[in-house]
């Protein structure tokens, strides 16, 4: 008895999460009359909302920018983020905790105090309307993912790196040779966080980006929402299909890396 | 050069990117911020020096004590709905038994959405007329609000939104829940505890140090909450609406003085504003935990 209970409340919440995601791919395969209708199919099927959407604003360079930005800031915060990793895991000295605690410190930071000022430093290098400051920052580590690979690095059998090391192993070959490759799934967990982050940010793409030819995926759909939606056109279908293209590409990654992205929440804050 | 030194040297060259970082993207920018926000400058003219003039500003600036009193609101209604929904989620998923990874995957695929596609979809799932959770309120009798249009309604409304992804939380708190010893609910249960009182007794102590990071964590975010208010309810048609007025989040409005009137110094004041409360609300956080939260052995 008590199991149906279970049962029948996992399928209330299988319904609630799920129902906005077929709500969302029905809607935007309606016409414009029944885009409100919230009927589960949609009828008259209307596929053409994606071409029109297609058609209407740069859908496909947006998201080359999108892939673009969030391969360099995945692989630049996967980088340097484990060289530091490595460097506070592995190597004892003066002032390494201290400086550990900094890291943690920054973790806390809110982003609002800098966002002011880094804009301005983009600005005076004259970069400031690029899509370099949407990445370039993840080439010096970012705390959360050097915080999360050093965890792996500790984790991993200190006996075996100190044999190499009185074996004259350097410090550079003990890091690309045997801490990478032992690492690897902290490292996937990184290039997939930062991938989901670069790929949904609206923050840094509102600040930076005005060509629309520059536009993420993210900072086009909310122009796509600015014309087609409240205020605007009124073309919800429109906007739903334009979002369905932007949400599909995570739902796949998250499919193929699920226990990647569950095994970095969990980690957040394991001690 | 002795061991322990190249050592030291070896250690440092790793760190160097991230100490390199830290002084052009953090400390670096925090001084300049603490100095532009005695200034007024609109990146035309040089910065001119004006005192704390800034800061009397703010505290007499009417749209400033909106979005504080806004950001406050929805932060105080957003994390305790987040982490009670979250804890009765896990709970359950807990018991799903061999079905458990793909409720998980359900509960976790909304985290992944972005955050405009939500904003758009939450426009009209909660349209108050023909939005579907009005339209689900109606089955019970219920006549729901215009949680889009009513000023009263738009920051309940987008706590609502937000708990489609409470997913993140649940999935932290779950990992908590398997490391609860099992002897601690055999023992309860000998001594004919019933299910709540080892929730509070067992499960609750149990994962207190979770619980109260994901506090932490949620408070610091939420204080700092942006991209769905300013997706739905900004942007190139800017509202000076009562709407706008009823999602104007502190963020917001610091974007907007930065990014709208250039007015570099005073959002850099606004923004240390924003420090000192995120600051004081974690200390006192902080004092809290030390009351009622309870740390197992490995602090985890």
């Amino acid at each position: 008895m008590k199991r149906v209970g279970v049962w029948v409340a996992l399928l209330v919440v299988t319904v609630a999460f799920g129902y906005p995601f077929w709500w969302l791919v029905s809607a935007s395969l309606k016409d414009r009359a029944h885009v409100f209708d919230n009927a589960l199919l949609p009828r008259p099927f209307t596929p053409g909302n994606y071409v029109e959407v297609w058609q209407a604003v740069p859908l496909l360079t947006w998201i080359g920018n999108s892939v673009a930005v969030g391969l360099a800031a995945a692989v630049a915060a996967t980088v340097t983020s484990a060289l530091v990793a490595f460097g506070f895991a592995l190597f004892r000295f003066p002032g390494r905790n201290a400086l550990f605690g900094v890291v943690l410190a920054t973790m806390m930071l809110p982003a609002a105090v800098t966002m002011v000022p880094v804009y301005l430093e983009w600005h005076a290098l004259g970069l400031a309307t690029t899509q370099i400051p949407l990445w370039a920052q993840n080439l010096f580590g970012s705390a959360f993912y050097i915080f999360l690979l050093r965890q792996f690095f500790l984790g991993l059998p200190g006996e075996v790196f100190d044999a190499a090391k009185v074996d004259g192993a350097s410090p550079w070959r003990l890091f690309t040779s045997m801490a990478l490759p032992l690492a690897k799934p902290g490292l996937v967990v990184v290039f997939v966080f930062e991938l989901k982050a670069a790929w949904t940010d609206l923050v840094k793409p509102l600040i930076y980006l005005r060509e629309p030819e520059l536009y993420t995926l993210p900072r086009g759909l909310k122009a796509v929402l600015d014309r087609f939606g409240e205020g605007g056109e009124e073309q919800w279908e429109l906007v739903l299909a334009a979002s369905a293209i932007a949400t599909v590409p995570m739902v796949l990654l998250f499919l193929v890396a699920q226990r990647h992205f569950v095994r970095g929440t969990v980690t957040q804050h394991v001690e | 050069m002795t061991v322990s030194r190249r050592e030291a040297r070896a250690g440092w060259l790793f760190l160097l990117p991230w100490v390199v970082g830290f002084l052009a993207f953090t400390a670096g920018p925090m001084l300049f911020s603490l100095w532009l926000s005695l200034t007024h400058y609109d990146m035309l003219k040089p910065p001119t020096f004006v005192g704390l003039e800034n800061y009397r500003e703010a505290m007499t600036d009417q749209r400033v004590g909106t979005a504080l009193w806004n950001t406050v609101f929805y932060t105080a209604l957003h994390v305790p709905a987040q982490i009670v929904l979250a804890l009765a989620l896990a709970s359950l998923l807990r018991r799903a038994g061999r079905g458990g990874g793909f409720f998980r995957t359900v509960l976790y695929l909304p985290v992944m959405t972005p955050p405009v596609a939500l904003a758009a979809m939450f426009l009209l799932l909660l349209n108050g007329q023909h939005g579907a959770i009005n339209g689900f309120l109606g089955w019970f009798g219920f006549q729901g609000p215009n949680w889009t249009t009513d000023p009263a309604w738009i920051k309940p409304g987008l706590v609502v939104m937000s708990l489609w992804t409470v997913g993140s939380t649940a999935v932290l708190y779950l990992a908590a829940l398997t490391r609860v010893p099992v002897e601690r609910y055999e023992a309860a249960r000998l001594d004919g505890a019933s299910p709540w009182r080892q929730f509070w007794h067992v499960t609750l102590p149990g994962i207190s140090g979770t619980v109260y990071f994901t506090a932490v964590v949620n408070t610091i975010a939420s204080l700092q909450v942006f991209t769905e208010a300013y997706a739905m309810f900004f942007g190139a048609r800017a509202k000076a609406s009562a709407e706008g007025d009823a999602a104007l989040f502190y963020v917001i409005h610091l974007f907007q003085e930065a990014f709208g009137s250039l007015r570099m110094g005073y959002a850099s004041a606004l923004a240390w504003g924003l420090f000192a409360v995120i600051a004081v609300i974690t200390a006192v956080q902080v004092r809290l935990s030390r009351r009622y939260v309870h740390y197992e052995g490995d602090r985890s």
